[in-house]
């Protein structure tokens, strides 16, 4: 309890530096985003002043900032300079990245534990092999191209996911989505289950357990494995933040309505509030993530939490 | 004596040579590339060859402006290079620095650095270089490598001070301490050659992430742009068309992947040979 509550006196400090950093990124883009509104047209120095007023232009950043903060505890994301509330902007669209990152996730966990299982009791064989180089292969990849590759061949040439957009709903447009996006943190968490097994598989406990007569389905899967996963689930705990946060490049290439595609349209049109409200939530899950990723290692691994208390 | 064990160890792998070859020819490349590339960059182009394909005397085909392909992606080695292990050095140095500090010190100054690596570390990638680069449009590979250090230098600092703090209460460090030797000498002469290997190894596979980033940027058109070339570029313009003339996007992301390949591979090399239990 001790030790959770360390933790998270540790996190807050960290989230409102965060944010802030953020905030005060957005804050020194170039132009004005008044004026950026109307256009070519010459704007009345009343309606900028009025304009300016409303939106708090005038006040020192820490001011803005804190402002921003309290509007946050009630849930305000702000309001871009068009006068639509950013969170009414974005509700629709949390969903489809969502559902993008948790299929990537849900395909990371599965298939790359299982091909990490895989590789490992079949060392140096085949299976390893194979598993070692194509992890490799994908990490090295660059996200966009594993993506235009995937869908010119799986989507184009063989018809198997369709291609673009979300017309079929959920798993349907997803999965192949999913699967690009889940691609690099895969080929991590099947390295990361691999190396992490083979180590354990030659400690003494498994020796005994072997020893007791215990076949080698339930030693492997329930002795070894379970003592493994704790790399395992910490990556996987700070991946799901990245994969929101990734989705920009996947929901670009499969024409995806997610907040990805509509934070990349808000920094270029200086839509800095957008901007500002997705990052802010998205640093959010990721410290909640990394949060929760510690407080979880502490039940697996007694180790940890005593040493650290 | 590690290292050349290590080296006893890595000349007998094929995948070492191989990434090894591959990792000169492009660095060459990018040194000279005068010797590979028959043209300049952006130089004798003829808008009337856009985007034709592989023909006789120009092996790779021409780009969307009817460069010749093989001369631009020749010419686009040197931004991946160069940002790759600028920002590798620049963050590696960092993390020696304020990982040495904060590890062999330990109390507020440690919590300090601490913290401020968490703050960066919790800043999404993708999102946070595109928000500095828009904010500053007119920005070369040096402005480039800044942003990309700027938001890579917390795993490497992180495990350096882990690998401080492993290795400073050991009993060569007492012993150095009692000879009167002076902090500095102690963290630079003792801890620090006993805690640098795996820092390396991850600084090795860092230069392979630093290309692939930097390429996502430019592909996204925030990082590098026109008459500056780069395989992220070159990419960034093959987005629309790869579907007709598949060698846009073929030839650049071959190379990119290949740098980038032997970059983790050779990583993944030095790693197993300083460290035989992963084996």
């Amino acid at each position: 309890m001790r030790y959770a509550a360390h933790r998270l006196a540790q996190a807050v400090p960290v989230f409102f530096a965060t944010t802030f950093v953020i905030y005060a990124m957005v804050f020194v883009l170039p132009g004005d985003p008044i004026l950026a509104l109307a256009g070519d047209k010459p704007v009345p120095d009343q309606v900028l002043d009025v304009m300016r007023e409303h939106y708090h232009l005038g006040d020192p950043l820490l001011v803005q900032y804190g402002r921003y903060m309290l509007g946050l505890l009630h849930g305000d994301l702000g309001e871009t300079f068009t006068g639509q509330p950013v969170s009414e902007l974005l509700q629709d669209r949390w969903g489809v990245t969502a559902q993008l990152a948790t299929t990537a996730w849900i395909f990371e966990l599965a298939v790359g534990v299982g091909l990490g299982v895989v590789a490992a009791v079949r060392r140096g064989g085949v299976a390893d092999t194979a598993v070692l180089a194509g992890t490799t292969f994908v990490i090295a990849a660059p996200v966009f191209v594993v993506g235009y590759t995937a869908q010119i061949v799986l989507g184009l040439n063989l018809g198997l996911f369709p291609t673009a957009g979300t017309d079929e709903g959920w798993p349907g447009s997803y999965l192949l989505p999913g699967m690009v996006l889940g691609s690099f943190g895969l080929a991590y968490v099947a390295r990361l289950t691999r190396t992490s097994l083979v180590e354990n598989l030659r400690s003494d406990y498994v020796r005994t357990a072997t020893a007791k007569g215990l076949r080698r389905r339930r030693v492997v899967g329930l002795h070894a494995l379970r003592n493994s996963l704790i790399p395992v689930v910490t990556f996987l705990g700070v991946d799901f933040g990245n994969l929101m946060a990734g989705a920009v490049v996947t929901e670009g290439i499969f024409n995806l309505p997610g907040i990805g595609q509509q934070v990349f349209q808000s920094i270029q049109l200086q839509e800095g509030p957008v901007v500002v409200g997705v990052t802010t939530v998205l640093v959010m899950i990721f410290i909640a993530a990394n949060l929760a990723v510690d407080l979880l290692y502490g039940l697996l691994d007694p180790r940890i939490r005593r040493a650290r208390a | 004596m590690l290292a050349r064990d290590a080296w006893r160890e890595m000349r007998g792998r094929v995948v070492f040579w191989l990434s090894a070859v591959v990792l000169a020819v492009a660095v060459a490349m990018a040194a000279v590339p005068g010797v590979f590339a028959a043209m300049g960059p952006n130089d004798g182009c003829d808008l009337r060859m856009s985007k034709k394909g592989p023909a006789s005397g120009a092996a790779f085909g021409y780009d969307l402006q009817g460069c010749d392909y093989w001369s631009q992606i020749v010419h686009g080695t040197r931004a991946s290079i160069m940002i790759g292990i600028a920002v590798t050095v620049a963050a590696l140095a960092i993390a020696i620095v304020l990982g040495l500090l904060g590890g062999f010190y330990g109390g507020l100054l440690d919590a300090l650095i601490s913290r401020v690596t968490d703050v960066f570390f919790g800043i999404p990638f993708v999102l946070g270089a595109t928000v500095v680069l828009v904010a500053f449009p007119d920005h070369g590979i040096w402005a480039m490598t800044l942003v990309l250090v700027l938001l890579g230098w917390t795993t490497m600092t992180r495990l350096m001070r882990g690998q401080v703090i492993a290795v400073r209460n050991m009993d060569f460090v007492e012993a150095a301490r009692m000879l009167g030797a002076s902090d500095r000498r102690i963290m630079f002469r003792h801890i620090l050659p006993n805690a640098i290997a795996p820092v390396f190894v991850v600084a090795m596979l860092n230069v392979g992430n630093v290309i692939a980033g930097e390429a996502t940027l430019d592909y996204l058109g925030v990082g590098l742009q026109y008459p500056d070339v780069s395989w992220g570029l070159q990419l960034n313009v093959a987005q629309s068309f790869f579907a007709e003339y598949p060698h846009l996007l073929m030839f650049p992301a071959l190379f990119l992947t290949a740098t980038v390949l032997s970059f983790l591979t050779l990583g993944d090399v030095v790693r197993d040979a300083l460290d035989p239990r992963l084996r």
